[in-house]
């Protein structure tokens, strides 16, 4: 994953400045989010799926180990060479070793976000062979020297006019913002290369222990290209992808592409069983696959996060989240962003203090987890990783005393009617009033609240100091219709 | 039937005017209405930013406060969906505690549940010949799983007029402690929902939850826009009385 220094602040800074990019970001998720409503709605009974989803996923990550022994014995039967890598660096030298003996200059890729992870690129260009994204966004984000800022839609944050300027810049031709003939240029000049590739690397949707096949979702096609053209396929997957059966296949084929896109069916589903059989006309002649722990295995036995290892990748959590619509994918400095990427990163991350921080990044609305097909509870988690992030000390002096007072303040009636009638006056007396934001306010901390907003308004009686007359009233009756329920 | 209040600090030491007609309305259909002094915050600021020790000390307090109550009735989704969704794991290590935290979430209600659901009131007789658009707190909305309620209450005021608000379900940016230590992100969000409130237009803007509304009503009134934020239960009332 990115080995950024900045902050989060720092990052979702540069979002800030940058309109193309809010503006891009909040028209696509406001697509996806009203095909993914329409598509749900029309398919029937989504909550009962939803649940299915989980407890599919659900029964795969508690017994992982039982499954991936399953996948891998039947994948080796197929004929197809499986690696498990720890880490980044096992992922990276085995990749690069099955690259070099084939003498690979190019390798064709098709969308892979673990590829992302290990920073696969960076590595084989580092020792002079090209890597080529097919995927058309991913090939966008590559030709603007980025990282993907969207688990699905890599290059969210660009619209056509600058994805017209970077086709142009490579082709050296006059294009249009058409999308259709942006499309078409990426279209001819990829094709152009998928024959020239040694190796076809792709991601993996679902691994399917039954049969030890690999499923791809796709829909420009590309992962067709990528998995039959090249003498050689290398399929990068997380350690949980895995699902027992084909008849699961056939709940998550209903559920990932609705959450994801709002398409009640993929473009191209290709499940691949092994290399080319004698007699096939095409295929690879060789598959490997690496299976990538780096950090999962930690999260597996930790009854607080485990369920997050459920995830399909479907970027549903992303297209809601109020906090993503307003700063992009980059913000969040990882390869996963949205609430998915600020609950993963920190715990794949080895740097607790610096990625724990993606945990603040959420108003907690809980819209994420209404919106994940297999019900991961995120917002909880992301409590949760606030939790350890105080408790590991990471947090300011400043931070933990205020927390302090608060309990001292709150913690009995006559220490809270104090400190309220304290914070009144200090708010009346130096924070400023509803028009002006005082030199105080801007100068603390509750300027992140005043520059956007006035201070309410305090009140001179508090309620509990009204409630001897109130409770004196005679009670009204009732204006409109009767309770149903007899009260007394 | 019984009712404790519990206030919540924000109401209590804000907007007492919301709990005054929370207290006359739930009186009207015959509730006893019971106010602990002891009360005093339900503790989620701390625990959301992940102070859970502190949260904890406060939420004892609230424990002892509410013991022996029949109902207790909130004016916050948000406050109602801490007791609910979280005091079980606050005390998961204590037996004793944790059931005294069960119990009291069983009893818990928003206002509007309480009225809807458990009153069976859903028209209040209300008359409000005014404009009014409806933002569902996030809270509320999804913890608590209030849907419908605060909905029926509002159609079946004589008079009024509903507009849509777009993105309605969209978070308005608060988020307590949130809304302070990423004040820029939080700000692009209630910027945003404050467009969408300016865009509909109405003479009101109502809500279940006061820190919603303290944060899209500040906004609203640095922009200087004539749509009064008013707390559903204090709407509710100033119409029907």
């Amino acid at each position: 994953m990115a080995q950024t220094k900045s902050t989060l602040k720092q990052r979702a800074n540069v979002a800030f400045q940058d309109d193309f990019l809010r503006k891009a970001v909040r028209f696509t998720a406001d697509r996806l989010r009203g095909r993914k409503a329409d598509s749900t709605g029309a398919l029937g009974d989504w909550e009962e799926w939803r649940e299915r989803g989980r407890a599919i996923r659900s029964h795969v990550i508690e017994n992982l180990d039982y499954y991936l022994d399953q996948f891998i014995r039947n994948a080796e039967k197929r004929g197809i060479h499986v690696h498990f890598a720890k880490n980044t660096e096992e992922a990276i030298a085995i990749s690069l070793k099955i690259a070099k003996d084939k003498n690979t200059k190019l390798v064709a890729k098709s969308k892979s976000m673990v590829s992302e992870e290990i920073h696969l690129n960076h590595h084989f260009e580092e020792q002079g062979i090209e890597c080529l994204e097919t995927d058309l966004g991913e090939w966008i984000v590559q030709l603007a020297h980025e990282t993907p800022s969207h688990i699905i839609i890599p290059a969210i944050h660009k619209n056509r006019f600058q994805v017209q300027e970077l086709f142009e810049k490579e082709s050296g031709e006059k294009l249009s913002s058409d999308t259709k003939v942006l499309a078409g240029y990426a279209r001819r000049k990829l094709r152009q290369r998928f024959a020239e590739a040694e190796i076809g690397l792709t991601g993996c949707n679902f691994a399917l222990a039954e049969s030890g096949s690999v499923v791809l979702f796709s829909n420009e096609g590309n992962a067709r290209m990528v998995t039959t053209l090249p003498k050689t396929h290398i399929v990068m997957m997380g350690m949980e992808r895995i699902i027992p059966s084909w008849e699961d296949l056939e709940v998550m084929a209903n559920l990932l592409p609705r959450s994801a896109t709002g398409q009640k069916i993929t473009v191209y589903m290709t499940a691949l069983s092994g290399p080319r059989r004698a007699g096939e006309v095409d295929g690879p002649e060789d598959v490997h696959i690496i299976i990538l722990d780096n950090g999962r295995s930690a999260i597996l036995g930790d009854d607080e996060f485990q369920e997050v290892l459920n995830c399909i990748r479907c970027g549903a959590c992303l297209n809601v989240c109020p906090v993503y619509r307003q700063v992009g994918g980059h913000t969040y400095g990882g390869t996963y962003s949205g609430p998915i990427g600020a609950v993963i990163t920190p715990l794949l991350m080895e740097d607790k203090k610096q990625w724990g921080e993606l945990a603040y990044a959420s108003s907690l609305c809980g819209a994420c987890h209404e919106a994940c097909p297999v019900k991961i509870p995120l917002h909880d988690m992301l409590v949760h990783l606030r939790r350890r992030y105080v408790e590991a000390g990471f947090t300011p002096l400043t931070e933990r005393m205020a927390y302090k007072g608060f309990a001292a303040g709150f913690k009995s009636a006559g220490a809270y009617k104090l400190a309220g009638k304290s914070a009144r006056w200090v708010q009346l007396t130096m924070m400023g009033d509803e028009k002006e934001e005082s030199v105080l306010a801007k100068n603390t901390p509750m300027h992140g609240w005043t520059k956007y907003r006035t201070l309410p308004e305090p009140t001179k009686k508090a309620f509990r100091d009204r409630w001897a007359d109130l409770a004196a009233e005679p009670p009204q009756a009732p204006r409109g219709q009767k309770p149903k329920k007899e009260t007394e | 039937m019984r009712v404790t209040l519990f206030i919540t600090c924000l109401v209590d030491q804000f907007y007492p005017n919301v709990g005054v007609s929370m207290v006359r309305l739930l009186r009207r259909y015959g509730c006893e209405v019971e106010f602990p002094q002891s009360q005093t915050c339900c503790g989620q600021p701390a625990f959301n930013s992940g102070y859970v020790r502190e949260a904890r000390e406060v939420a004892t307090n609230q424990l002892n406060a509410f013991e022996g109550a029949e109902y207790v009735v909130s004016p916050s989704g948000s406050c109602s969906g801490m007791i609910h969704h979280y005091y079980h794991e606050l005390f998961a290590d204590d037996p004793k505690l944790s059931a005294r935290a069960d119990a009291l979430a069983a009893k818990t209600y928003e206002f509007s549940q309480f009225l809807v659901n458990v009153l069976g009131v859903t028209d209040v007789g209300a008359v409000c010949p005014h404009t009014v658009t409806y933002h569902p707190a996030c809270h509320g909305s999804r913890i608590l799983g209030i849907k419908n309620e605060p909905m029926a209450l509002l159609q079946n005021v004589e008079g009024i007029t509903l507009l849509p608000l777009a993105k309605a379900e969209d978070c308005c940016g608060f988020g307590g402690a949130f809304s302070v230590k990423l004040g820029d992100i939080s700000g692009a969000m209630v910027n945003e929902k404050v467009d969408h409130i300016g865009e509909a237009d109405a003479d009101f803007l109502v809500s279940g939850d006061m820190g919603c509304l303290m944060n899209m009503g500040g906004q609203m009134k640095k922009r200087g826009l004539k749509t009064e934020p008013l707390h559903l239960a204090e709407f509710l009332y100033r119409f029907s009385s």
